[in-house]
């Protein structure tokens, strides 16, 4: 008994040392294997409330390009109200009946990341504003990310540069789909993996996404084909060029659908 | 008394430059210095290990937080603390040196930078190696970790010049 104690109290340190480091490689392989970890995330207080002053500051430092922004999409979609005007004569529809499937919710990325292979972005709106795990999040040029541990007042969003992030697109001209990835090295080229070889693409063909997830709606913009490889009749490597500067993201939008129950709940009744 | 106030006040005011401006600065597109790690290199040595071990873990930890990274920083360093009184009894080639008034400031300018070098290149191999974590990525690792440590072995030199001068 003594030579146990003994043996403890001459590796106390040693022990103590291995003790703190299973409890960190338990919570780095926590948060690599399943990408949402609930203990260990941004969208506390603390860490919330020190990114909201930062990004006070910070946001100054991009008030032109989010004005860009903001007039190129208040263009086109006052082109497509101006369309949509001529082309119909009853455009005013019963505000009773017409439900929508999708709402936007207006929020700001307070703290952007981009460098490492697993990125998480930290959002200013929580449960407060409506905000739940698992929106589609969002802005005029693309997509950027998915809803991913909520508090109160803020949110992480799990990027579309993350490692665990797998997102259904297609192809804008002929509709086949496939799955988009990053591969963790340039962040502003993601990857598609298994798009069908019958698919005819081209450099330069627009990705948009699939809407075959309950998550994003459909056709949302991505990106455009940079360059791929073909080999045995499948394509080995296709990298698309992101419309985002991933390491400039300000003003978004979260996407709530509210038909996301109803769809989860018929798949499951086949499963 | 003051001390203690002075390494409370280095813990805040390095994990606060850490969040607030270095996890900023991508520079050539990657390398974010990781000045935190200061904390742990000039912890005075006499203190107490257990509270030292305890204080390199949370430090890491409360990185971790901002950065959404799980105990990958925790982790590397922890790993630092508990190599530091190794690696300067290695580099000093004694067993035994009179810890209670030693300050590593006080080092030769070249076993410090040695001293420096060596914790930095570990702690950062340590966190981009459970970044990445697979054989497939050992480019990448070992580029942006030598990327990195040059950036971070520059910064702390400065913060120590800058730390010394003020006495």
């Amino acid at each position: 008994m003594q030579r146990i104690i003994g043996f403890f109290l001459k590796y106390k340190y040693f022990l103590f040392f291995i003790f703190l480091q299973i409890i960190a490689f338990s919570l780095t392989i926590k948060s690599h294997s399943f990408h949402r970890s609930k203990f260990v995330n941004s969208a506390n207080a603390i860490s919330g409330s020190i990114y909201m002053k930062v990004n006070a500051i910070e946001e100054y430092f991009y008030l032109k390009t989010y004005n860009e922004q903001l007039l190129n999409e208040n263009v086109r979609l006052k082109n497509q109200l101006a369309l949509r005007l001529k082309d119909s004569t009853i455009w005013l529809q019963d505000s009773t009946k017409y439900k929508r499937q999708f709402s936007y919710t207006a929020g700001k990325i307070i703290h952007n990341q981009f460098r490492g292979k697993f990125n998480y972005l930290t959002l200013n709106k929580g449960k407060n504003d409506g905000v739940e795990p698992d929106q589609a999040v969002i802005n005029s040029l693309g997509i950027i990310g998915i809803t991913n541990t909520v508090n109160e007042k803020y949110a992480t969003v799990l990027s579309i540069l993350n490692g665990n992030a797998k997102i259904n697109v297609k192809l804008k001209k002929s509709a086949h789909f496939g799955t988009m990835a990053w591969d963790g090295i340039d962040y502003n080229t993601v990857q598609i993996i298994d798009l069908p070889i019958q698919a005819n693409i081209q450099v330069g063909d627009s990705i948009i996404t699939g809407g075959k997830s309950t998550i994003f709606p459909d056709g949302i913009p991505v990106g455009i084909i940079k360059d791929f490889q073909k080999e045995n009749n499948e394509y080995t490597s296709i990298n698309v060029k992101l419309h985002n500067d991933m390491s400039a993201i300000g003003p978004v939008f979260i996407i709530k659908n509210a038909d996301k129950d109803k769809i989860l709940e018929i798949e499951q009744t086949i499963h | 008394m003051s001390d203690i106030l002075r390494n409370i006040g280095l813990f805040i005011g390095l994990l606060l430059l850490q969040v607030m401006i270095l996890n900023k600065i991508n520079f050539l597109g990657y390398a974010n210095p990781m000045l935190y790690m200061l904390f742990i290199l000039v912890f005075p040595l006499k203190k107490e290990r257990g509270l030292f071990l305890v204080l390199s873990f949370i430090l890491g930890l409360f990185v971790d937080f901002f950065l959404d990274s799980g105990g990958i920083n925790a982790s590397a360093s922890l790993l630092i603390a508990y190599i530091r009184l190794p690696v300067l009894k290695g580099l000093l080639n004694k067993t035994d040196v009179d810890f209670a008034v030693f300050k590593i400031t006080k080092l030769p300018f070249l076993k410090l930078l040695s001293f420096i070098a060596i914790m930095v290149f570990v702690h950062h191999l340590a966190i981009f190696s459970l970044e990445y974590f697979s054989f497939k990525a050992i480019l990448t690792i070992l580029s942006r970790t030598i990327l990195t440590s040059f950036f971070t072995i520059i910064l702390i030199i400065f913060s120590l010049l800058l730390m010394t001068n003020q006495k």
